[in-house]
This record gives structure tokens, C-alpha cells and sequence, in this order.
């Protein structure tokens, strides 16, 4: 499986945000999208997700399910949680792993991200590192090959961080792809850089 | 299909939970049926003559006052995102939120109507009749409404222009439902005709919402 971007071009508002910018990523490994603010990080991840115009330039995905969208094959992980404050954590997951079409069981990832105990409090009692662990749990209970990880580590603790590195490792292992967004390292040696904007 | 029953039970869940707003619209509704009699004053004839149009437009604002928050409360907390990325066509993704929608805002209307209906001294064998023609047209009133929730996101205004764009499409809606009502208690025209101009409206925005709300949500992304 590989992930390659053609001299992708991105305009938010009409202004372009960058230019041709190409790379590839094949199966196992991961890269790193820097950048000062507003380089177009999160536009990037939004694009492969579908989620957002792309402007010029070619996406394609060798080796995934070609009749599929390459949205409906990742899972994008930005920087709202997707979860509704007056359902339990483990009602929220739950929700997103039978319409993300999975029909895996909901404990065992909860307890990946270490949130079992949690699963029938409201999620609006979460804290933020909480709520993104649970946006985490999403990514663990529904088997998709490609991770949009937009600045994953915000709001984690550090024994969380491990955690989550740990999950892209084996992820990655599993010959999935990655590509993150963010400001430093977040916990992954092997990871290729893409820097936007410095051209 | 497993993924849509999910949805339209997580949206059905999410409108009675506190904070939900599935009875908000059917409150309204009763509240500003109880002020017409108090405005119009005493007149039982009157009340009984106008009684089907009072009902629809307290029927049409009250389905419009929970229709922003269709969509808005999915486009702040990211969900919507997620429901574009779904294995469901999005047209079908919509449409099954519109279906929980009208579940929980627009059949709450259909069911207390009789009972306002008494209070507008409509006759009660037209009772029945009345509240068939609510039955038949609130979920055209939802899926209207679901291409203005639509579009109001992915202009990123909400509230008012909401209704500006919803209203006048909702005009042939309104027009033939108080018809078929008033043909019910007062006739002389026939019942038939406006009730089944009636359902006709309504199974054809039950098509074509879901696709203008889609391809409005989708021409939205940025």
C-alpha cells in the first residue's frame, strides 16, 4: 500500500496556502507534517481525508480498496473529538465503531487508551486529555489503514504519549500508514519530515 | 445498515437526553396555540373557522425553531466530519438524520395537534383529518428544512437565515395542508385533492432534500 501526493496545491478563502507539495508513504511507515502556523498542516490532513478541496494536483492510494474513497479507508483525527457531551464515553464509541463499520467490541479499546473504568460517565465530564484519549479509542476499535493524526499528542500526559506512541508502533507494524501533524516530536524515531511552507 | 440504525438511534437519544431539544418545538407549538384564543378573543366561530391555519403555522414555526441545530451541533464538535467519512453515501447519511429529526420533533407536533385541535373548537369527527393532514406534511416542513440546516453550515451563518431560506419554500406545504384541513370541517371541496398534492409534496422532498443537503454540505467543505 502506498499514499502519494502529486504537486498538491491547497487555497483556503481564495488564497493559496501552498504549493506542489509531493511525497509518498507506503505501508509501515509514517511522516511528520511541520510547519509554522497556518503553513496548511491541517489543510493537508483534511485533504487526504476528503474533507477538504483540493485545489490542484493528484492523491492516489496503490494497494488500498480502489473502489473506496481514500477518506473512507483513514481516520482522521483532528482537533475537535467528535463526541456528544450528554452521551457515556462508552455510548460514544460505540456510535462511531458501528457507523465507521466495524463491529468490534467496544472494551478492549477503551481499555487501549485506558479509559475502561470510565466507560458510563457523560463524556462532558471528561477532561481534555480524557476526551482525546476517547478520539484515540476510535482509531483502535475501527481497523482503518490509514491514521490523519492532526498535533495527536495536545492535552495528553506523558504516560498517555507512551501510550499512543505505542499504538502507531503497532499500527505501523501492521503495515499501516501515518501521517501527523505537528509541532514536535510525537513519539515516533522512524517518522520522515515533510516541512510545508519553507519553500 | 447497522451504521444508520447507529445514527438514528445515537440522534434520537441525543434529542430527548437533557439538553436535547426534542420537546422545545412541541412546547412552543402548544404555547402559541394557547395564545391565539387569549388574542382573538371568545368568538368560537371564528376560532373554528381559522383553528387549521393557526394549527399549521404553529406547526411550521415550531418544526423550524429545532432545525439549526441539525446540523450545527455536528459541525462544532467535528462529528459531521467523521460523518462524511463514513462507508454511507452521504445523501443516505442525511437523510436518516432528517428521519431522526422528524421522529423526535415533528411527531411530537402530530401527536398533541388533536388536543389543540379541541381548544380551537374543531369538531371532533374533523379531529382525525386534521391531524392525518399534520401527519402527512411535517416531514416535507423536516426535509425542506434539512437543505436550509444544510446550507446554513456550510455558509457558516445559522439562525435567521435559516429561515429566510426555508420559509418560502415551505409556502406550497402550508397552502395545501390548511386546504385539505379546512375541506375536512368546513368543505364543501372535496378532502381528496389537496391531501394527496399534499403527500405528493411530501415524498418528493423526502428525494430531493437529501441530495440538495448533501451536495450543499459537500460544496461546503474547505
Amino acid at each position: 500500500m502506498e499514499l502519494r501526493a502529486e504537486e498538491l496545491t491547497c487555497s483556503r478563502g481564495g488564497r493559496e496556502v501552498f504549493r506542489a507539495v509531493s511525497f509518498k508513504v507506503s505501508a509501515g511507515e509514517a511522516i511528520l507534517v511541520t510547519g509554522r502556523n497556518g503553513a496548511g498542516k491541517s489543510s493537508l490532513l483534511r485533504m487526504i481525508a476528503g474533507l477538504a478541496r483540493i485545489a490542484g494536483g493528484r492523491l492516489t492510494l496503490d494497494g488500498g480498496a480502489p473502489e473506496m474513497p481514500i477518506g473512507e479507508q483513514a481516520h482522521y483525527l483532528g482537533h475537535q473529538d467528535a463526541m456528544k457531551p450528554s452521551l457515556t464515553v462508552g455510548e460514544n464509541l460505540g456510535f462511531w465503531t458501528k457507523f465507521l463499520g466495524a463491529r468490534s467490541a467496544v472494551e478492549p479499546a477503551l481499555e487501549a487508551v485506558d479509559l475502561a473504568p470510565l466507560a458510563g460517565l457523560p463524556a462532558a465530564y471528561l477532561s481534555a486529555g480524557q476526551r482525546r484519549r476517547l478520539s484515540i479509542a476510535r482509531l483502535v476499535a475501527v481497523s482503518r489503514p490509514i491514521w490523519l493524526l492532526d498535533e495527536p499528542t495536545s492535552a495528553l500526559d506523558v504516560p498517555s504519549q507512551k501510550r499512543l506512541s505505542e499504538l502507531m508502533r503497532s499500527h505501523l507494524g501492521g503495515g499501516g500508514i501515518i501521517v501527523a501533524a505537528a509541532h514536535g516530536a510525537i513519539g515516533l524515531e522512524r517518522a520522515r519530515e515533510l516541512k510545508l511552507g519553507s519553500a | 445498515m447497522s451504521a444508520l440504525t447507529a445514527l438514528l438511534v445515537r440522534d434520537m437519544w441525543l434529542a430527548v437526553r437533557v439538553g436535547g431539544g426534542a420537546l422545545m418545538g412541541a412546547l412552543f407549538f402548544l404555547i402559541v396555540v394557547t395564545m391565539m384564543p387569549f388574542a382573538i378573543g371568545p368568538d368560537l366561530a371564528l376560532l373554528a373557522r381559522i383553528g387549521p391555519a393557526i394549527l399549521w403555522l404553529g406547526a411550521l414555526l415550531a418544526s423550524l425553531l429545532a432545525l439549526d441545530r441539525l446540523f450545527a451541533t455536528d459541525y462544532e464538535d467535528g462529528s459531521l466530519d467523521l460523518l462524511m467519512m463514513g462507508g454511507m453515501p452521504l445523501e443516505i447519511t442525511v437523510a436518516t438524520k432528517a428521519i431522526a429529526h422528524w421522529l423526535t420533533t415533528g411527531l411530537p407536533l402530530v401527536v398533541i395537534a388533536p388536543l389543540l385541535g379541541l381548544m380551537l373548537n374543531v369538531e371532533l369527527h374533523a379531529l382525525g383529518w386534521l391531524t392525518l393532514t399534520l401527519a402527512a406534511g411535517t416531514p416535507a416542513l423536516t426535509f425542506i428544512g434539512l437543505i436550509g440546516a444544510a446550507l446554513s453550515v456550510a455558509l457558516r451563518r445559522g439562525g435567521l437565515l435559516l429561515a429566510v431560506l426555508v420559509l418560502p419554500l415551505t409556502v406550497p406545504v402550508l397552502i395545501f395542508g390548511v386546504a385539505a384541513a379546512n375541506a375536512a370541517i368546513v368543505g364543501p371541496a372535496p378532502f381528496g385533492p389537496p391531501f394527496t398534492i399534499l403527500c405528493a409534496l411530501s415524498l418528493a422532498s423526502l428525494v430531493l432534500g437529501p441530495i440538495a443537503a448533501a451536495a450543499a454540505l459537500r460544496h461546503g467543505l474547505e
